[in-house]
């Protein structure tokens, strides 16, 4: 059992600490100061969450392995994050509004339940994200929904940007094997109710802010068994080129 | 005539924003043409903190809206537990004092000492 909550810390650690790069790349590039800070202070969350939950899997590994460790010296194939958190910005502000809204609608969910759980570590981790999530949401639905119902442009380009990234949803609610066991035991919330609140979710906000729901299919995950998209490695070698270089280097 | 008519006499009196905004003449904040570079208008954020009473000033912002600008205030100015209450005020609707009458405003106050509390004897025994 403890072997699998060890996947289910590593997965839900990855998930925040690869998207918590991808908006920390947002540094001194977003169209607004306000949102520079607001998408870093949204990184900095995610982080914060990574670092609580990579340190637990050590505790759960037994192998003395930190929080830096399960950070910066695995490789891109070791890494348990879903495909959508690594998904590239491509300096679209729209893109990283969609990708946060379905994320964040995602994590509200699942640290809701979670803080549920039988397993008191993740109990604690979920109910002290709940509060950062729920306005990570607030702010990607605020913009989803004024992009969406701004200009025939913008609301041209996050219905793309929607349509991209929905192929990647699918991901973040498979169950397997490990969260079978895990949802038996009490500890990790049931993808499937997971997806119906997601579902409401998503379309009240997709409603609000006049975009379609995607048709398009979606994917199966590859990324809880650390298949990832050419994207991953571009950034693990940027997010890790330094810890390597000199390793246990500090502030 | 319509409201925007009937504030335009103050417009040359707005805040320019920031902390210790004064009015600067010919530089009204905050809309039309004037708003920021982005063309959105100009905020002023008041923050009331953990312990205090009122809200203060603590700077401004660029927002559409005040939606917006209440979000952008909580990221900007509140991300270090500053505070426990946040207001924004378009800053078009600041009327504020003119540095050209500082002196008719302010200086009467100067002489006048026996409005400060400080000529009463304090009996012995009072915990001040």
């Amino acid at each position: 059992m403890s072997g699998d909550q060890l996947s289910y810390a590593l997965r839900l650690g990855d998930d925040a600490l690869i998207l918590s790069h991808r908006l920390a790349e947002w540094s001194s590039k977003a169209p607004q100061l306000e949102d520079d800070i607001a998408l870093t202070n949204i990184a900095l969350d995610l982080l914060g969450q990574a670092r609580s939950f990579l340190t637990y899997a050590g505790k759960l590994e037994g192998e003395n392995r930190d929080e830096d460790d399960f950070a910066y010296l695995r490789r891109e194939d070791e890494f348990r994050s879903c495909l959508l958190a690594e998904q590239p910005n491509n300096d679209d502000f729209g893109l990283a509004i969609a990708r946060q809204l379905l994320f964040a609608t995602y994590q509200l969910a699942l640290y809701g339940a979670l803080s549920a759980s039988s397993d008191e570590t993740f109990a604690a981790i979920a109910a002290k994200a709940v509060k950062e999530v729920s306005y990570h949401r607030e702010y990607a639905a605020t913009w989803a929904i004024r992009l969406g119902d701004g200009t025939h442009e913008s609301g041209k380009r996050m219905q793309q940007s929607l349509n991209d990234l929905w192929r990647f949803t699918g991901e973040l609610f498979e169950a397997d094997e490990v969260t079978g066991r895990l949802v038996s035991a009490g500890i990790a919330p049931d993808p499937d109710l997971l997806r119906s609140e997601w579902d409401r979710d998503i379309d009240a906000v997709l409603a609000e802010a006049t975009l379609e729901r995607p048709t398009s299919n979606v994917l199966p995950g590859t990324g809880r068994s650390g298949r990832h998209s050419e994207h991953l490695g571009y950034l693990l070698a940027e997010m890790q080129y330094l810890h390597r270089l000199h390793a246990g280097a500090t502030w | 005539m319509s409201n925007d008519d009937a504030a335009a006499p103050a417009a040359a009196l707005q805040a320019a924003g920031g902390p210790g905004a004064v009015p600067v003449n010919g530089v009204p904040a905050a809309s039309g043409e004037d708003a920021g570079s982005d063309g959105w208008p100009l905020f002023e954020v008041f923050v009331r903190s953990r312990r205090g009473l009122s809200h203060n000033h603590v700077g401004s912002l660029h927002a559409a809206d005040a939606e917006m600008a209440l979000h952008s205030a909580r990221d900007v100015y509140t991300r270090r537990q500053e505070g426990v209450s946040i207001w924004v005020v378009p800053s078009t609707a600041l009327t504020a004092s003119s540095p050209d009458e500082k002196d008719a405003f302010f200086e009467p106050a100067a002489d006048k000492i026996y409005r400060h509390p400080t000529f009463y004897n304090v009996p012995g025994g009072v915990q001040m």
